[in-house]
């Protein structure tokens, strides 16, 4: 039965692949997301620029504000929990959500354990920068993977970072002769099956989407190019001029991904990008959260 | 060699693709209204169906599809599928390409702790593995559509001329039989 539930959880991330998965913190920006195209919306009560212009500790969304959410839109809705604050995802189960990310955007709970993620029937995404990462989240339970980018900086370098040092990872694992996996797993401390299946498949078990930095129609497509099954854009939109515009062009950069014309006309008069932070200037460095 | 299209706008068109192939037929990702020629058959994927059915109006593939199937192309739809396949949605106000007279409810077992897994008749196939994500239903079928499966009591397979929709996810198991079917419909028109 709970292997059941986990091909199931699988499976609807399969059902998210090619499409947009927006931040939203209103009903009305839920509703806006799903008119422009979003294939599932991440509730939260603000969006991770805000969360770095705010500091302090940051937390899981008010369910009475995801409920608004759930009621507003027929498409999946997500949100998420601090890491290794499993009583946060127990709330959002309770709820009945769609999928919890176990997310480095919030202030993390526990510093050494992250949530036991098998023990839920609702499903997780977790945020990976590697494959050890991407690895040790789905043995914990994980049925999605995300880049963990930076979020809310507007800069796309550590989507493009983490999505390149997987690719070329899962590269070097299917290249090994099998009796250099155990090694491999050793290395990167995950159980010797999953090394395995990525031996043998050239990918990871699960989903993997594009996250954190996501700005632009050009940004998406990138990521898309570069392997990434679909792409997560928190604050690249609603911080935006004209969010709706720019959510509808997003979207269909990632459905057509490698035509060129068809994007440079998706990025005409999109008004202002959001302003962004370069690497060097962050202050907060999120990815280090929850390795 | 047999040619299908694949709608590839968004979902889990890939999987589809795989089994395919397997079976030795060619597969064509439909992505722009360019795409839609030579075709020989056309798979309408799951995935979230207000995304696909909101790409192919501004595509301008919609038409030309509609058109396609209506002149007898054989289609296989799956889940978000059937639902950009019926004439009437109870619980959305959108129509997409709606050739298929039934009426489908959207989202019908809730959220995706609704989601399941269970063995049931289909005919022709017997105990069939059908997976439901986040499924639709059919509420009714009009005259002239064979009800091929039902689980508790509601249809989640049916057939109307060159028309097949299952409200489960064929793709996702280890049985093709469903997709040699339809390759047979496109090799054997009734």
């Amino acid at each position: 039965m709970a292997d059941t539930r986990y091909e199931l959880n699988k499976g609807l991330a399969q059902m998210l692949k090619g499409g947009v998965i927006m931040d939203v913190t209103t009903p009305e920006q839920a509703e806006i997301a799903q008119e422009a195209g979003a294939c599932a919306v991440m509730a939260l009560e603000r969006i991770p620029a805000d969360i770095r212009a705010a500091g302090g500790v940051s937390r899981m969304s008010d369910p009475k504000m995801i409920r608004g959410i759930q009621e507003a839109v027929s498409i999946p809705v997500m949100a998420k929990c601090r890491i290794g604050h499993f009583v946060e995802a127990q709330i959002l189960e309770a709820i009945e959500i769609d999928y919890i990310d176990e997310s480095e955007v919030l202030s993390p709970a526990d510093d050494i354990y992250h949530i036991d993620k098998r023990k839920f029937k609702v499903p997780f995404v977790c945020g990976a920068r590697d494959l050890g990462e991407a690895l040790r989240r789905i043995n914990e339970g994980a049925s999605m993977i995300r880049t963990k980018g930076e979020p809310g900086t507007g800069d796309v370098i550590q989507a493009v970072r983490h999505m390149r040092k997987m690719n070329s990872q899962i590269a070097k694992v299917v290249s090994m002769r099998e009796d250099e996996l155990y090694e491999e797993a050793k290395t990167l401390q995950v159980p010797y099956e999953l090394v395995a299946y990525v031996h043998e498949n050239g990918k990871l078990p699960v989903v993997n989407f594009a996250a954190g930095g996501v700005a632009t129609p050009a940004d998406a497509a990138l990521m898309m190019q570069l392997g990434a099954e679909g792409v997560f854009v928190g604050s690249g939109i609603f911080k935006s001029g004209d969010p709706k515009k720019r959510a509808a062009a997003i979207v269909k950069s990632v459905t057509n991904y490698n035509d060129a014309k068809l994007i440079a006309e998706l990025s005409e008069d999109l008004g202002e990008a959001m302003v962004g932070i370069n690497e060097q200037e962050i202050k907060l460095i999120m990815e280090e959260r929850g390795i | 060699m047999i040619r299908i299209g694949v709608l590839a706008v968004q979902g889990a068109f890939i999987e589809h693709e795989n089994i395919i192939k397997e079976l030795g037929a060619d597969c064509a990702e439909l992505r722009q209204k360019e795409d839609i020629e030579d075709i020989d058959g056309l798979i309408l994927p799951g995935g979230e169906s207000t995304v696909q059915g909101k790409l192919l109006n501004e595509l301008g593939m919609m038409q030309p599809l509609r058109e396609k199937i209506e002149s007898g192309l054989p289609v296989l739809a799956t889940c978000a599928g059937v639902i950009l396949l019926s004439r009437n949605i109870v619980n959305d106000n959108n129509r997409y390409l709606a050739t298929l007279p039934v009426t489908v409810r959207r989202n019908a077992y809730g959220r995706q702790l609704g989601s399941f897994r269970t063995r049931a008749p289909l005919e022709g196939f017997g105990d069939f593995e059908m997976t439901f994500i986040r499924a639709p239903y059919i509420e009714r079928a009009e005259e002239g559509v064979a009800v091929l499966g039902r689980v508790d009591g509601k249809i989640t397979a049916a057939r109307y001329k060159n028309q097949l929709g299952l409200t489960f996810h064929p793709e996702l198991g280890n049985d093709n039989r469903v997709h040699k079917y339809f390759l047979d419909m496109i090799a054997n028109p009734a």
